[in-house]
């Protein structure tokens, strides 16, 4: 684990493959890049996985977050004003991984900012800040050939998105075409979204389980220990995005900025998210 | 939907048979929506690839447009202005549709197609208002709920088409995210739909969007053209030399080319929003300045800056200020089918009032950029049969120009 010339797919493999062992489930939180602002986004990060963070996903600020409930809107409105673009977070990315080679980093953004750098220049410099797995909202595997390809010769994971919509062929196909773990959307919907129905997402969970060899993990819905561990038990991997989110705006507008206050309690809300996904198959 | 009357054949590309099965024209459309969506897209290409053929769905659709719409629309020979600009104008009248643009056509092509799908929901995104009110108006007519999304600062510059809305029973919901305009009412419309997937249809009022609505919406729009084009013929015996409408979305103009697509000897062109002229960087004219992206579902011609975040728009009229274009315009400029140019807001001005004065037709702003395009195509040319999609009245407007004249109504 500790080589830090290994592959970038290989420390999201090799994540869900201890978790095995383990017999729980990652904790994957995600950030908006620049929020409250970059040099915010890289100290959240050490402090997100000194909490127990197994896993990060980054998000790219797109003028346009159509996926998105307001609380991420409201994030990725805050990253644009200080003008940060994908260049600038994969920088990002670079500077977090001088002090962590091992813990996977997911980008999860639109396809535009992408496309505007060019699908070639993207990943060459997202492999080599040491980027894992780039998840594109907006991307469905049908018009994803070309970066797929692109990706999977630098060793970067295309990650696809699942929804309680996609029928079996289609999760068969996606499962064909992603790699990493696939990413179920629990909720029709946008991020921040309502209610998470428990015993329907387990379910849901094996259905996806039968056509999708590849890790599952789930979002939308989680906002607390309780939801985290309940998500736990059924799924690979937890992801929880909007509650972290609005726990980074509070701290850094009561304190005009993201401070050692702040850090600490994102760390502990992160500690308390793990030990509710540790205990969850207990 | 029966195809477009034109002979295709001996044509160097058989415009007919875009888009393809992936909903491509060329390198454009798509589909780049979140997975949600996907179940849903699917099941709306099924059914619309089940109807446009439908003889019943097509002889309601057609019996609605003749008895509720009004259609055919009058094709007018415009004689003083075709004085004052030097070229022979025609105008093809969508302004006297019900509800008084060519919106109508395509909202209710979609609003039958909802109720056949056994939908109970509709929802839709609104700049100046037209396409929502033309929305509204057929929900209210089928009795099915309809919200409609409209940015807070559109609401603010549209108020008596917000309560237009309101009176027919619509709930108008306020867009408080990004430029608070057109975008990102889309946005909203899109997230709800999202969220309400099972039972809610949503009614897109362009040629943009995931694949199947840009070919959906062209073709419920593409009966402009082919009334155009028979009415030319039995008026002047001839086919026009150009036909001009205006683009922010597309639809109207997509609506009038794509009879005219086969005929090479007719050029097209269309007018985007120059705003406040190319160089001042305050205009809302993708084709003429901006470059290929993806948003909203399609890959098309989008104004966006350098790291690939969409950029603000400007123009006068509110239903041409808007980032991206369809993506089968985008696709007819890059093979020179088409040529599109920008057309500044005091040009679409002095057009405006020049209808006005010579015909006593009120444009809407939006189509008065078409009129100015023509007179640009006059003096260049000069002598030409020149046929101008106007495609909407501009009563609407009247409060915009009072403004701009400093007049407070």
């Amino acid at each position: 684990m500790s080589e830090t010339t290994k592959q970038p797919a290989s420390r999201l493999a090799s994540l869900f493959e201890r978790l095995k062992g383990e017999n729980r489930a990652a904790l994957i939180p995600y950030i908006t890049a620049g929020d409250p602002d970059a040099q915010a986004t890289v100290e959240l990060m050490y402090a997100m996985v000194e909490g127990g963070a197994d896993a990060i996903e980054i998000g790219v600020p797109f003028s346009d977050p159509m996926a998105d409930g307001p609380v991420i809107q409201a994030a990725h409105e805050r990253a644009l004003k200080s003008g940060l673009g994908l260049r600038g977070v994969i920088d990002l990315v670079a500077e977090f991984r001088q002090r962590d080679a091992e813990t996977p980093v997911v980008l999860m953004g639109y396809q535009n900012p992408i496309e505007a750098m060019g699908v070639a220049a993207f990943v060459d410099k997202a492999a080599s800040a040491g980027v894992d797995g780039v998840l594109t909202v907006d991307l469905p595997p049908e018009e994803a050939d070309e970066m797929s390809a692109a990706m999977g010769e630098r060793g970067m994971a295309p990650i696809f998105l699942l929804a309680p919509t996609t029928s079996a062929a289609r999760t068969r196909e996606v499962a064909s075409k992603g790699s990493g773990f696939v990413y179920y959307v629990s909720l029709k919907g946008v991020t921040g979204a309502a209610n998470l129905d428990t015993d329907a997402l387990a379910a849901q969970v094996k259905g996806v389980r039968e056509a999708c060899a590849l890790p599952v993990g789930v979002g939308f819905g989680i906002r607390d220990a309780e939801t985290a561990g309940q998500v736990g038990r059924v799924a690979d991997a937890v992801i929880v995005g909007s509650a972290i989110v609005r726990l980074i705006h509070e701290q850094a507008s009561a304190a005009g900025g993201m401070n050692a206050q702040g850090l600490e309690t994102v760390r502990a809300f992160l500690a308390e998210l793990r030990s509710a996904v540790e205990s969850a198959r207990q | 939907m029966p195809e477009t009357n034109v002979k295709a054949t001996g044509a160097p590309v058989n415009y007919a048979s875009f888009p393809d099965q992936r909903g491509r024209f060329g390198d454009y459309g798509g589909r780049y929506v979140a997975e949600t969506l996907m179940g849903p897209i699917e099941e709306l290409t099924a059914a619309y690839e089940k109807y446009r053929n439908d003889p019943g769905f097509i002889e309601e659709f057609e019996s609605d447009l003749r008895d509720y719409v009004g259609r055919p629309t009058a094709l007018y020979h415009a004689k003083r202005l075709s004085e004052l600009y030097g070229a022979e104008i025609w105008l093809k009248r969508e302004d006297l549709n019900h509800t008084g643009a060519h919106k109508i056509n395509n909202a209710l092509g979609q609003a039958l197609l909802a109720k056949r799908m056994g939908k109970t929901r509709i929802i839709a995104e609104t700049g100046a208002g037209q396409h929502g009110v033309a929305t509204a108006t057929v929900a209210a007519r089928l009795g099915i709920e309809c919200v409609v999304y409209m940015g807070a600062d559109d609401i603010q510059r549209q108020a008596p088409n917000v309560f237009r809305m309101r009176l027919l029973g619509a709930k108008v919901v306020p867009v408080d995210s990004g430029t608070r305009t057109l975008k990102d009412a889309l946005n909203e419309a899109m997230r709800d739909w999202v969220t309400n997937v099972d039972d809610t249809f949503y009614i897109i009022g362009t040629v943009a969007g995931p694949h199947p609505y840009p070919l959906m919406v062209r073709d419920f729009q593409s009966v402009i053209g082919r009334e155009a084009r028979a009415q030319m013929l039995e008026k002047t015996g001839e086919l026009p030399d150009q036909v001009v409408a205006c683009v922010g979305g597309g639809s109207n103009a997509m609506g009038i080319f794509h009879a005219f697509l086969a005929d090479e000897s007719v050029e097209l062109h269309g007018s985007e929003a120059g705003g406040e002229g190319l160089e001042s960087g305050r205009h809302a004219a993708p084709l003429t300045a901006g470059r290929p992206g993806v948003l909203h579902g399609n890959r098309t011609y989008l104004m966006e800056d350098e790291n690939g975040q969409i950029i603000g728009t400007h123009s006068i009229s509110a239903g041409l200020d808007y980032p991206g274009v369809g993506p089968e315009h985008s696709w007819l400029k890059d093979i020179g089918r088409v040529h599109y140019a920008a057309i500044t807001d005091d040009q679409a001005m002095a057009a405006f009032h020049d209808t006005m004065r010579c015909e006593g037709i009120i444009p809407a702003i939006e189509s008065a950029h078409a009129v100015a395009h023509a007179r640009l195509l006059a003096e260049a040319r000069g002598g030409q049969r020149i046929l101008v999609n106007l495609s909407g009245r501009g009563d609407k407007d009247i409060n915009t120009v009072a403004k701009l004249e400093g007049i407070e109504l």
